[in-house]
């Protein structure tokens, strides 16, 4: 089963909506409560990066019975030194995104800590894509 | 049917058809029905004389419901007068569950943020809908059921035998109800039956009429403090909580939170208090007098209470406060509260998700304007009725349309299928009906 969601640079109003979809999804498919939570806030995180930082994405999530895969791909500025970005605190955020309560440095590292498979790859000037992959049997890493 | 927080209703012929399993007791429904067809049961009021002793516990929101001129001495002489021996106000418990609330949250067992089992409405919403928050709901017991302990304990220890004693709770809401009659966490309820609260209203009301001017009025010994008045209140618990606490009510208000609170959009939170009605229980459902006059009342009767609270129950009894440490050691909820998610399609995954898919092809028919007259709450609501077998396609009366155009379906068939969902009366000129033309119910 496919689900596609467009996400707008910017728009942190309606940053979640891709997350609260996919969270009654799996709910409606009896995954178990902890799986979900892990699905949800890693998928959080991640739209919320294509909203402050990106100029816009689209969130595809396939699931089936093993496991759910979730790929965001954006059109943005991309991530110069991944290994830099994926350590614990680093932020680009600007000010202005931080007072909002964003940007506290935790979005990648917090998506590999709970990710069964996590794989980032991007293109300075283009943009970054992350392909997010949890098990939904609960044969969790 | 579309107020139902948890789509639990569907209309068939002509009435209102609820899933048990969805129901979370909040009385929405009850309150807009325009035909009042929806009944919350009561015990019957003749009950409480099978019991030699027979205490009301009667919620603050009760004396709110009346204007300033009546008092609370007045509405607990009528009380006695019609045929209780003690009248209790359930809010003498909610000082001890305040100072429990306080180590509870410093203990192993408190997830953060802590969610009040205050309302049942909420813990029940909580269980069906948002079953990955159940370890964050507080295992204490509410007031009721700590005045009710108390009740029971003091008067067995005055000599009464405990099949003697009738407790019944003046309920503002159907959501109480259903935590005596149903208890989520505890096997069975300490408290015998309920009343409704618009019931007693009746019978207090008349009791005070009649009475007029050679009125007796008892003086009444027992007076709660400020916090306690307003324990039921909204802001009532999370004003006293320790660190970070938010208080909502109204159960859309809650859900919409609960739904960020769950993909942690939502951090750092020690306390909240959620209430199913719009100003907590000043709003409940069988309440009578307006929600926000009755906030107002309570309000001043605080004011006018201040900190501290008298409790001379009687002569002969020991008050409250006596039995601390015997109601400390029965406060926590004695069985643990389990999630019956709604949502789910299917218990077998494989098989929720070919349901799921089918619903998702129902739905390419379906107009999605959730007008609600195939008899389900919303669109998707029909699609998943559709693939669980209880709801066909042609109720739609979109897809009723495109049928008729492709001749598919004949307009016969179509009528059928309508009046089986709203039944047959609604096809009927009716000129008594609420605005028609002879306006008479």
């Amino acid at each position: 089963m496919n689900f596609e969601y467009k996400v707008d640079g910017g728009d942190f109003a309606r940053a979640g909506y891709a997350s609260s979809q996919i969270k009654k999804v799996l709910k409606q498919l009896n995954v178990d409560v902890k799986i979900i939570k892990r699905v949800v806030v890693c998928l959080y995180e991640a739209e919320v990066n294509i909203v402050a930082h990106a100029y816009r994405g689209t969130i595809h999530a396939s699931i089936d019975t093993e496991k759910i895969v979730m790929r965001l791909v954006d059109e943005g500025p991309g991530i110069p030194d991944i290994p830099l970005a994926m350590q614990k605190g680093y932020s680009t955020a600007s000010p202005a995104v931080r007072e909002m309560g964003f940007g506290a440095g935790m979005g990648l590292p917090n998506i590999d800590f709970n990710a069964d498979k996590f794989e980032i790859t991007s293109e300075v000037g283009q943009g970054t894509t992350l392909e997010i992959t949890m098990n939904l049997n609960g044969q969790s890493s | 049917m579309r107020v139902c927080p948890t789509e639990a209703l569907r209309v068939i012929d002509g009435k209102a058809e609820l899933i048990e399993d969805r129901c979370i007791d909040c009385g929405e429904c009850f309150r807009v029905c325009p035909v009042h067809a929806i009944i919350i049961e009561q015990d019957d009021f003749s009950k409480i004389f099978d019991y030699k002793h027979r205490v009301a516990l009667v919620p603050s929101v009760l004396m709110g419901q009346f204007p300033d001129e009546i008092s609370d001495s007045e509405i607990y002489s009528v009380l006695q007068d019609v045929g209780f021996t003690w009248v209790y106000e359930v809010e003498h418990g909610a000082s001890m569950l305040q100072r429990s609330q306080l180590e509870y949250a410093q203990s192993e067992d408190a997830n953060k943020p802590v969610i009040s089992s205050f309302c049942p409405a909420i813990v029940r919403l909580i269980q069906v809908k948002f079953p990955s928050l159940v370890d964050n709901i507080m295992l204490l017991r509410p007031p009721l059921d700590i005045s009710a302990i108390y009740c029971r304990k003091v008067l067995v220890e005055d000599g009464a035998r405990e099949d003697e004693i009738g407790i019944f709770y003046v309920t503002p809401c159907a959501a109480k109800i259903a935590a005596v009659k149903a208890p989520v966490g505890e096997g069975r309820s300490r408290i015998n039956g309920v009343i409704n609260m618009d019931f007693i209203y009746n019978r207090i009301y008349k009791g005070i009429k009649q009475k007029g001017k050679e009125k007796v009025v008892l003086p009444k010994r027992s007076h709660l403090n400020s916090m306690e008045i307003q324990w039921s209140l909204t802001n009532g618990e999370a004003n006293h909580a320790k660190g970070r606490s938010l208080a909502i009510d109204e159960v859309h208000n809650v859900m919409e939170f609960l739904e960020k609170l769950e993909s942690e959009e939502i951090a750092e939170i020690d306390f909240l208090e959620l209430r199913a009605c719009d100003q907590s229980c000043a709003g409940g459902v069988l309440t009578t007098a307006n929600r926000f006059l009755t906030v107002e009342r309570l309000r001043n009767r605080a004011k006018r209470a201040g900190d501290n609270a008298t409790d001379e129950p009687a002569v002969s009894l020991k008050s409250i406060a006596e039995y601390e440490p015997y109601l400390k050691r029965h406060i926590r909820l004695s069985e643990e509260i389990k999630p019956r998610s709604m949502y789910k399609l299917d218990e077998d995954m494989a098989k929720a998700m070919r349901k799921m898919q089918r619903a998702r092809k129902v739905m390419c028919y379906l107009p999605g304007v959730d007008c609600g007259l195939c008899g389900a709450p919303s669109c998707q609501a029909l699609a998943e009725d559709i693939v669980q077998k209880k709801g066909s396609i042609s109720q739609c009366v979109f897809v009723q349309k495109m049928m008729e155009q492709t001749k598919t379906l004949d307009t016969d068939h179509a009528y059928r299928i309508m009046e089986r969902v709203w039944g047959r009366d609604k096809f009927i000129k009716n000129c008594k009906k609420k605005g028609a033309d002879h306006e008479s119910f």
